[in-house]
């Protein structure tokens, strides 16, 4: 009886195993699949908008003519929020790894995990109401001293609405992801490094040169590539905060904007010949995003050996 | 005897300043910022900029004198990281109290179950002029994002699950699953306004342009999710200890049977707790549901028929086309209101996600 019962599962077992790890290969295609079919389609949409004649599409100069200062505007918003944020997100990650108490530390790196998980909309509106009307008066300095300067070229916008505002929010958003992931870089520098440029009489921020950032530079690289990356995809605190207008020098202006909220804006209205313009637009930023990402996971893996920031 | 213990401690806390210079600079730097501020017309900001680089600036000088520049270098590093995180934590705190502070006025039992069917800006010019409470809600957008959430849980569950599964048990390592791994990480970088553009593009070319249901947001989401979950649960399988699956083999368990009985067991409180957080990552997404799902201000409850509204999206719309141009107060609070809710949903969900992988952990038989 009970060798019976052994061949019975044995038979069912033998065919779920090969129903069973096909199914898994299966998904693991279908995810190849996705991926490519997010390519195919979105180029088979956009089709149109390379073939239109160069007087349908908006701005009436063809294509590249349109996505140029939208492209020009998306890098503009992600380099204002990456100066910001990589110091700052650096420094905050330092901050939480080497110098707050331990147990305050714990603390902080989950408040991190959680601020990071604020949805962008929330950003946006806070930019929006809180944080734009508050930069009036400082962009209103900035236009009056330094307006010489193209980036601070008066007069300032009053409402506050303007690129360099939409580049402080996309800071703030990115701030989390960057601190989070090189706090776990510095957390994973050899103890015995750092104990031994400290033996050697090297103060804190010696130590701090000499051995955790040595060991941590492809961890922060990457880092900050998939800041860039989240910073140059982020549509919703864009579309909220900027008053968005054509391609301008001056930060504090209104003008400029971005591929991400040039979509969302136009999208639920657009039609025909609109539509397969905005997704041909999002394809440049897909390619864009792309490009960004797989240097930031080529650096990842060259570094993998060492640096254990994978 | 008294003398040479005096001497010693004197030339061990030679060239160091005593502790209360610190403090001094601080009073000292406090004081001069006030007036600098007070100078160019108080405000806090300025005052709270001068007395940050007046602190940093003679602190670090005052080590220089006293201690050597080594040490002024350090002091001013140290200070410099201390100003950044105080300087992070500033738009941090301020978002978080603008959403308590604007939101909780709203948030009441009519507004989580009303919906915005019939309001239009007449009501609320009235609601206005008569100093009444706020009307109209959110059940709509609250019972579109619960649906479109889990949706895409329902897809991208499997998908992710199944998927790690073969890259930790079945591959190995061969091309397919390096390609695999190496386009996982590549979607996790896809902008979600790209993912709701692609669920878009493909439902129009499949079922007549301009489709737009809660069922193609979902489609969007899991585009988003199913990297978060692969990733999570890779992570979980791989260290699922060697030893439990020889010990199921060397009973005779099928491989398939071991996966599902022993090593998905072992490691279900991390697979959840990433589910879990999978899903606080998606819910809050805006983008790809503004291009997938449209916004409507009737309850829909329908995924596969019909423009369906969400949380995210009924935030945008309330900011950026409030329901009356001319009094848009009631609109920004019902913004908040929704705002605020869409922060506790993601709070509890991390929170949950921590819960769950204490509560699923394996017992360790010790």
């Amino acid at each position: 009886m009970s060798s019976k019962s052994i061949q019975g599962t044995g038979g069912a077992g033998r065919a779920g195993d090969k129903v069973f790890s096909g199914i898994t290969l299966l998904a693991g295609c279908l995810i190849l699949t996705v991926l490519f079919a997010v390519a195919a389609f979105l180029l088979w949409q956009a089709l149109p908008t390379f073939t239109a004649s160069s007087d349908d599409i908006s701005g009436g100069s063809g294509f590249l003519a349109y996505i140029f200062p939208l492209v020009i505007g998306t890098v503009i918003a992600a380099a204002i929020a990456l100066l910001i944020a990589t110091p700052v997100g650096i420094a905050v990650a330092l901050f939480i790894s080497h110098y707050a108490p331990r147990r305050l530390a714990q603390g902080l790196g989950y408040v991190v995990d959680l601020l990071a998980a604020i949805p962008s909309v929330v950003y946006g509106a806070w930019g929006m109401t809180v944080l734009a009307p508050a930069l009036v008066g400082p962009y209103n300095w900035l236009a009056d001293n330094a307006g010489w300067f193209p980036l601070f070229a008066g007069p300032a916008s009053q409402t506050g609405k303007t690129m360099l505002t939409a580049g402080i929010v996309l800071s703030v958003m990115v701030l989390p992801i960057i601190t989070s992931l090189s706090r776990e870089i510095f957390l994973q520098t050899p103890k015995l490094h750092e104990e031994a440029a400290l033996a050697m009489g090297a103060t804190r921020w010696e130590m701090i040169r000499m051995a955790v950032f040595p060991f941590a530079r492809p961890g922060i690289i990457s880092a900050v590539m998939l800041g860039l990356g989240r910073a140059l995809g982020e549509t919703m605190a864009v579309a909220l905060v900027l008053s968005s207008g054509g391609l301008i020098a001056s930060l504090i202006r209104p003008g400029n904007q971005t591929i991400a909220a040039e979509i969302a804006l136009n999208f639920p209205e657009a039609y025909g010949l609109r539509l397969s313009e905005l997704i041909a637009a999002g394809l440049v930023l897909f390619v864009i995003t792309l490009i960004v990402n797989v240097i930031a996971r080529w650096i990842i893996s060259r570094h993998k050996e060492f640096s254990g920031a994978n | 005897m008294i003398d040479t213990t005096l001497t010693r401690s004197a030339s061990l806390t030679k060239n160091q300043l005593p502790g209360w210079a610190l403090w001094a600079t601080f009073a000292a730097s406090i004081v001069l910022g006030a007036a600098f501020s007070a100078l160019l017309g108080f405000s806090i900001a300025t005052f709270a900029i001068f007395a940050a680089v007046l602190f940093v600036a003679g602190s670090t000088i005052a080590t220089r004198v006293v201690e050597g520049s080594r040490r002024a270098a350090d002091r001013f590093a140290t200070n410099l990281i201390y100003g950044a995180f105080i300087l992070a934590l500033v738009p941090l705190i301020s978002v978080i109290f603008t959403v308590l502070v604007r939101g909780i006025p709203g948030l009441s039992m009519d507004f989580l179950f009303t919906s915005m069917g019939g309001m239009t800006g007449t009501v609320d010019n009235e609601t206005v002029a008569s100093g009444g409470p706020v009307l109209g809600g959110a059940y709509h957008a609250i019972m579109g994002t619960l649906l479109i959430t889990l949706w895409a849980t329902i897809i991208s569950v499997p998908i992710g699950l199944l998927t790690a599964v073969y890259l930790v048990e079945y591959s190995k390592g061969g091309p397919l699953a390096r390609a695999i791994t190496f386009f996982v990480d590549v979607m996790t970088g896809i902008p979600s306004i790209v993912a709701g553009l692609f669920a878009a593009a493909f439902f129009g070319l499949v079922f007549g342009p301009g489709t737009r249901t809660g069922f193609v947001a979902a489609v969007a989401l899991s585009v988003l999710m199913i990297p978060v979950v692969v990733r999570s649960t890779e992570e979980m399988l791989k260290i699922v200890p060697n030893e439990l699956r020889e010990a199921s083999y060397a009973l005779g368990v099928r491989k398939w049977r071991t996966i599902l009985k022993v090593v998905v067991p072992t490691a279900i409180s991390g697979i959840a707790s990433g589910v879990t957080l999978a899903i606080a990552r998606v819910i809050g997404e805006t983008a790809p549901l503004l291009v997938t799902a449209g916004f409507v201000n009737t309850i829909n409850l329908n995924v596969f028929a019909g423009w369906m509204a969400s949380l995210p999206t009924f935030i945008y719309r309330q900011l950026m086309s409030p329901t009356s141009p001319t009094n848009t107060d009631p609109s920004t609070q019902r913004a908040w209101a929704a705002a605020l809710l869409l922060i506790l949903m993601v709070m509890l969900l991390n929170l949950g996600a921590r819960l769950v992988a204490r509560i699923f952990a394996p017992k360790t038989g010790r």
